[in-house]
C-alpha cells in the first residue's frame, strides 16, 4: 500500500509540470497582456512606455523563456508577484526591510472561498442525502415528484436573479441580513462571539445560493444509487432473513450507495478553492472566483499561474484522496490495489 | 390511467408550488418596509464630522498614481496627494501645492513657487525636494510608469530653494502644465530609499491633501480620515468611506437600503427605476454631469472608400445622433462637434453636429459614385456593393449604438454588419494591425486640449493612437503650433481651427457624449446643483453632513 501511495505520489510530479506547461502555453495564446488593457488604451500612456513595461516583465522574451523563467522561481516555491496588483505576492506574504507584511493574494483569497464552499458542501450533505433517500424509497410517489421538481428548480433557476432576490427581500425589505460584503463596517469593535455571528450572517445568503443551485446533483445520484442497490439480491437476502425495514435500509442500502459519492467528494476538492465569479461579484466577497476572473481580463500571468497550479495539485491530491479512501471504504478495491 | 394520474399529481404539485410563490410574494407586499422617515429639507448649517460611505466597482491596485493607474485608484488617491496644479470648477488651471507659476519669455522654462509652509500628514515639511523627487522617479528607467514620456521632455529640473521649483524643456510644450496637474507629489522623506515598484508605501501613504489612508481591508473597503496637517484648509466630513462592491444592482440595493450615501448610476437606474420608486427619492438627490468621454464611429482611412471625405460625410449625415442618445442613453448625453468638453474654452461654439439627413447622405453617396444599379436595396460602385462591418468591443452602450446606425445606414443604402469583440484581441488583431473598417470606440474629452498623439500623422505606426490614419497637413500644423504656444488665448484659437477642420473632413463620427450620474443620500450637504464643467466633485471638501442627519452606528467610532 505505502509503495502504491509513494508511486502515486511521485507521478504528481511530471503531471504538474506538464500541467503547468500546457496552462502557460494557453494563457500566452490569448491576444495581449498587462500593458494592453482597457484602461492602458490612453493617449497619457505612450507606446514606448508601454514596451518598456513589457520589457521590465519579461514579457518581450519568447514564451518558452518566460515559462523557464517562471520554472525557476516555482523550482524555490515562488510564486513571484501580481502584475496589476502593484506585486503584491500571488501566494504567501512576504516582509520588506522595514518589517512591512504584504499579505499574499491568494493567502487572503483561498480562506474566505474554502469557508463558503465547506459550509456549502455541509449544507448540501445534509439536505441533499436525506432527499435522495426518502425519494428513492417513494419513486415515482407524489414525494418522490415533489423532491426531483425542488432540486430541479434549484438547479435551473439562475443563481445571480434568486441572489438579487433575495438580498432585496431579506436586505432592503426586512434589514435581517446584511446585503453584500464580508463584514460589517464595525467588525472590529465587536466581541468574538459577534465577530463570529456578523460573518456567518454575511455568509447566509452566498452559502445558501450556492448550495440550492448544487443540491440536485448529490440528491439524484443518492436517488439512483439507493434505487440501484434496492434492487440487489443481498437487500432481497437482508429481508428474507427477517431484518427490520430500518436495518435493511440505513445498515446494508445506504452504506453501499453512498461508495460512488466518495469519488465525487474527492473530485470536488479542487472545485473547493474555484469560487464563482458571479455570486462573489454580485455578494462583493473577495474569494478566489474573483480573484482570477480580474487576473484574466488584466491578464496578470503570475496570478493565473499561481491559481492554476494550485488548482492542479489539488486535483491531483483530490484524485489521490479519492482513490485511497474508496480502497479503504471497498475490500473488493483494496485487493484490486494490492495485487 | 395510472400515467393520466401521475401526470395529474405532477399538475397539482406545480399549482401548489406556484400558489406558494404567489402567497409569499403577496405577503412581501403588504409587510412594513424599514424606510426611515426623516424630513431631510431641513436647514442646518455646515458642521464638520460625519462618514460618507461610497461604493466603487473595482479594488485600487496600489495608491501611487503615477504606477497603479486605473480610475478605482485614482479617486482615492486624488483625496490623499496634491500636484502643484489643479483644475478649478470651470476646468480652468490654478495652483494647488504652487501658489503661482511663471512662464520665462521663451516659453520653455516654467517656474512654479509653492504655497508657504507645507506639510506632509506626517507633520514633516514639503518642499520643492519632493517636487524634484516626484520628478526623478517619474522619469527614472526602473519605474513602472507608462506615464513618464510627458516628464522626460524636462531637460533640467532644479530647485532654486526650498519654496520654488523650475523645469526647461527642450522646445516649448504647452501640455506640461496639464501634466504638472495631474502628478501626484510624492515624499522624499518615506520613499527615498525605498523600491518605488515595490514599496509598501503604495499600500499605506501619506500624502498632504485632504485625507489620509486610515484603513484598508483587502477587497473590503478603504477608510480615509480627515488629515488635520492638509494644506488647503480642513474638509468638513471627517471620514470618506469607499466600500468595494463590484456589481452594480448589489451597490443599488446597498443604496436603498441606506447602507451607502452615494454611487454612480447608469442610464436606466437614473431614468427608469428612480422615477418610478418615490420613497427613494425621499431619501436621495440624483446629480448629473458632464461626462469625461465621447463616443465615436471611426473610418480607417486607409480602406477604400473611406478615403473620400464625402462618403464620410454622407454617412455623418445619415447617422441619427439624438436618436442614439435617446435610445442608448436614455436622453442622458449630448451631441459634440469637437473633442472637447462643451462649455470649456476649448470647445469650439460656432460648431454643430452634422445633422440627421438622409437626403443629403443620398446626395453625397451619388457623387462619390455609389448608386443601387442593380435595384437590390444595396448601392454599389463598379459592380460592387457598398458593405462593410462596424467593429466594436464588449460594451452594452457601444454594440447598441454600432445597431442604430446599422439601421438608419440601411436607409441609405449601405449594408453594414456589426462584429463585437473582447477588449484584447479587439486591441491586438484589428485596431494595432489596423484590420477593420469602421470601429465604434471612445476617447475622453481631454481637459488640456493637445491631441497630438491621436490625430497628427506621425502618429500612425502600430500601438500608437492615430490608428485610423488620419493625415491633414493643415491638422498636423495646427496640432505642432499648439504644442509651442503656452498663452491660453492664444492657443485656444489655434484649437478652435484644429476642430473646424475635424469636423469637416470627417475622419470620425461624433456619436454621443454620456452624462456622467450619480445618486447621493440627501444627508450629505453642499453639493452644487447643477453642476458646474469640473463636475459635482469639484468642491468635495466644502460637502458637509449635519449632525442631525448623521447615520447612528458611525457614531460611536
Amino acid at each position: 500500500m505505502l509503495k502504491y501511495l509513494l508511486k502515486r505520489f511521485f507521478w504528481m510530479i511530471p503531471l504538474l509540470v506538464g500541467i503547468s506547461l500546457i496552462s502557460f502555453m494557453i494563457m500566452h495564446l490569448a491576444p495581449g497582456d498587462i500593458t494592453s488593457s482597457e484602461a492602458s488604451f490612453n493617449p497619457k500612456a505612450s507606446e514606448e512606455s508601454r514596451q518598456k513595461l513589457r520589457e521590465l516583465y519579461s514579457l518581450d522574451k519568447p514564451v518558452i523563456v518566460q515559462y523557464s523563467l517562471w520554472m525557476k522561481r516555482m523550482a524555490t516555491l515562488d510564486f513571484g508577484t501580481s502584475f496589476a496588483s502593484h506585486q503584491r505576492p500571488v501566494f504567501w506574504q512576504t516582509k520588506d526591510k522595514d518589517g512591512n507584511v504584504t499579505l499574499g493574494m491568494i493567502q487572503e483569497a483561498l480562506p474566505i472561498t474554502l469557508l463558503i464552499n465547506v459550509l456549502s458542501l455541509i449544507l448540501i450533505i445534509a439536505i441533499a442525502l436525506p432527499l435522495g433517500v426518502i425519494s428513492a424509497l417513494k419513486q415515482n410517489q407524489l414525494t418522490d415528484r415533489v423532491i426531483t421538481l425542488f432540486v430541479f428548480i434549484g438547479f435551473a433557476i439562475p443563481g445571480f436573479w434568486l441572489a438579487l432576490m433575495l438580498m432585496y427581500w431579506t436586505g432592503v425589505q426586512h434589514n435581517w441580513l446584511p446585503i453584500s460584503g464580508l463584514q460589517s463596517l464595525g467588525h472590529e469593535h465587536l466581541h468574538w462571539l459577534g465577530k463570529t455571528l456578523d460573518t456567518l450572517k454575511h455568509l447566509a445568503l452566498p452559502v445558501f445560493i450556492s448550495a440550492i443551485t448544487g443540491l440536485a446533483g448529490i440528491a439524484l445520484f443518492v436517488r439512483n444509487g439507493m434505487l440501484e442497490v434496492l434492487h440487489q439480491d443481498y437487500i432481497t437476502t437482508a429481508r428474507s432473513k427477517g431484518l427490520n425495514e430500518h436495518r435493511v435500509i440505513y445498515g446494508h442500502a445506504l452504506r453501499n450507495a453512498l461508495l460512488p459519492l466518495i469519488t465525487i467528494f474527492g473530485l470536488s476538492i479542487p472545485g473547493l478553492i474555484g469560487g464563482s465569479v458571479i455570486a462573489e461579484s454580485i455578494f462583493a466577497i473577495p474569494g478566489m472566483g474573483k480573484l482570477f476572473y480580474d487576473a484574466v481580463l488584466m491578464r496578470d500571468f503570475p496570478v493565473i499561474m499561481g491559481i492554476l497550479t494550485i488548482g492542479a495539485l489539488l486535483t491531483l491530491i483530490g484524485n489521490l484522496v479519492a482513490d485511497v479512501a474508496y480502497a479503504w471504504a471497498d475490500p473488493r478495491v483494496r485487493r484490486g490495489v494490492m495485487q | 390511467m395510472v400515467k393520466w394520474l401521475q401526470h395529474r399529481n405532477l399538475i397539482q404539485v406545480m399549482t401548489w408550488v406556484l400558489l406558494t410563490t404567489l402567497i409569499v410574494g403577496c405577503g412581501d407586499e403588504s409587510s412594513k418596509k424599514s424606510i426611515h422617515t426623516i424630513n431631510y429639507s431641513k436647514d442646518y448649517p455646515a458642521n464638520s464630522g460625519g462618514t460618507l460611505i461610497d461604493a466603487m466597482t473595482g479594488e485600487p491596485s496600489g495608491l501611487i498614481a503615477m504606477i497603479a493607474g486605473e480610475s478605482a485608484a485614482s479617486a482615492i488617491a486624488g483625496n490623499i496627494f496634491n500636484s502643484l496644479l489643479k483644475y478649478d470648477k470651470n476646468l480652468e488651471l490654478t495652483g494647488e501645492l504652487a501658489k503661482s507659476w511663471e512662464i520665462s519669455a521663451d516659453q520653455r522654462t516654467i517656474t512654479f513657487h509653492l504655497k508657504p509652509e507645507l506639510k506632509w500628514a506626517d507633520n514633516t515639511a514639503l518642499t520643492s525636494d519632493d517636487v524634484l523627487f516626484t520628478w526623478q522617479k517619474v522619469t527614472d528607467e526602473k519605474t513602472r510608469t507608462p506615464y513618464g514620456s510627458d516628464f522626460k521632455l524636462v531637460t533640467l529640473a532644479e530647485t532654486p530653494d526650498a519654496q520654488t521649483f523650475r523645469v526647461t524643456y527642450k522646445a516649448p510644450y504647452a501640455p506640461a502644465l496639464d501634466t504638472w496637474a495631474g502628478l501626484h507629489i510624492l515624499p522624499k522623506h518615506l520613499l527615498k530609499d525605498q523600491d518605488i515598484n515595490t514599496t509598501a508605501f503604495a499600500r499605506n501613504p501619506v500624502g498632504s491633501h485632504y485625507y489620509k489612508l486610515e484603513q484598508w481591508k483587502n477587497g473590503q473597503y478603504l477608510k480615509l480620515t480627515r488629515n488635520v496637517n492638509a494644506t488647503q484648509g480642513q474638509a468638513k466630513i471627517d471620514h470618506l468611506l469607499s466600500r468595494i462592491i463590484p456589481d452594480k444592482a448589489a451597490q443599488f440595493l446597498e443604496l436603498s437600503a441606506d447602507n451607502i450615501d452615494s454611487m454612480g448610476l447608469n442610464p436606466i437606474q437614473y431614468a427608469r427605476i428612480f422615477p418610478a420608486r418615490p420613497e427613494l427619492n425621499k431619501n436621495i438627490a440624483l446629480y448629473k454631469e458632464l461626462g469625461n468621454s465621447y463616443t465615436y464611429l471611426g473610418f480607417n482611412l486607409k480602406r477604400k472608400p473611406f478615403d473620400d471625405v464625402r462618403v464620410r460625410q454622407a454617412i455623418n449625415y445619415a447617422i441619427n445622433k439624438q436618436e442614439i442618445i435617446d435610445g442608448v442613453l436614455l436622453g442622458l448625453g449630448e451631441p459634440v462637434a469637437s473633442p472637447y468638453k462643451p462649455g470649456t474654452r476649448w470647445s469650439n461654439p460656432a460648431l454643430k453636429p452634422y445633422p440627421y439627413d438622409p437626403a443629403k447622405a443620398k446626395a453625397l453617396l451619388k457623387a462619390a459614385g455609389y448608386e443601387d444599379h442593380d435595384g437590390d436595396g444595396i448601392i454599389d460602385k463598379d459592380g460592387k456593393p457598398f458593405s462593410f462591418e462596424i467593429l466594436t468591443n464588449q460594451n452594452k452602450e457601444r454594440e447598441m449604438t454600432g445597431v442604430l446606425i446599422q439601421r438608419r445606414l440601411k436607409e441609405v443604402g449601405i449594408d453594414a454588419n456589426i462584429r463585437v469583440l473582447e477588449w484584447a484581441s479587439f486591441l491586438g488583431r484589428f485596431i494595432k494591425p489596423k484590420e477593420f473598417d469602421v470601429v465604434v470606440l471612445g476617447w475622453s474629452l481631454s481637459l488640456d486640449p493637445d491631441q497630438y498623439s491621436i490625430w497628427h500623422s506621425s502618429q500612425q505606426a502600430p500601438g500608437q493612437f492615430n490608428f485610423i490614419s488620419y493625415s491633414n497637413p493643415r491638422v498636423d500644423k495646427l496640432l505642432e503650433a499648439g504644442r509651442l504656444e503656452l498663452n491660453p488665448d492664444k492657443r485656444m484659437k489655434i484649437y478652435h481651427e484644429f476642430s473646424a477642420i475635424l469636423l469637416e473632413d470627417s475622419p470620425i463620427v461624433y456619436l454621443s457624449a454620456g452624462y456622467g450620474l450619480s445618486a447621493i443620500h440627501k444627508r450629505v450637504r453642499g453639493i452644487s446643483n447643477p453642476a458646474p464643467p469640473a463636475g459635482i466633485g469639484h468642491n468635495t471638501y466644502e460637502w458637509n453632513i449635519p449632525q442631525a442627519y448623521a447615520r447612528s452606528e458611525m457614531s460611536e467610532h
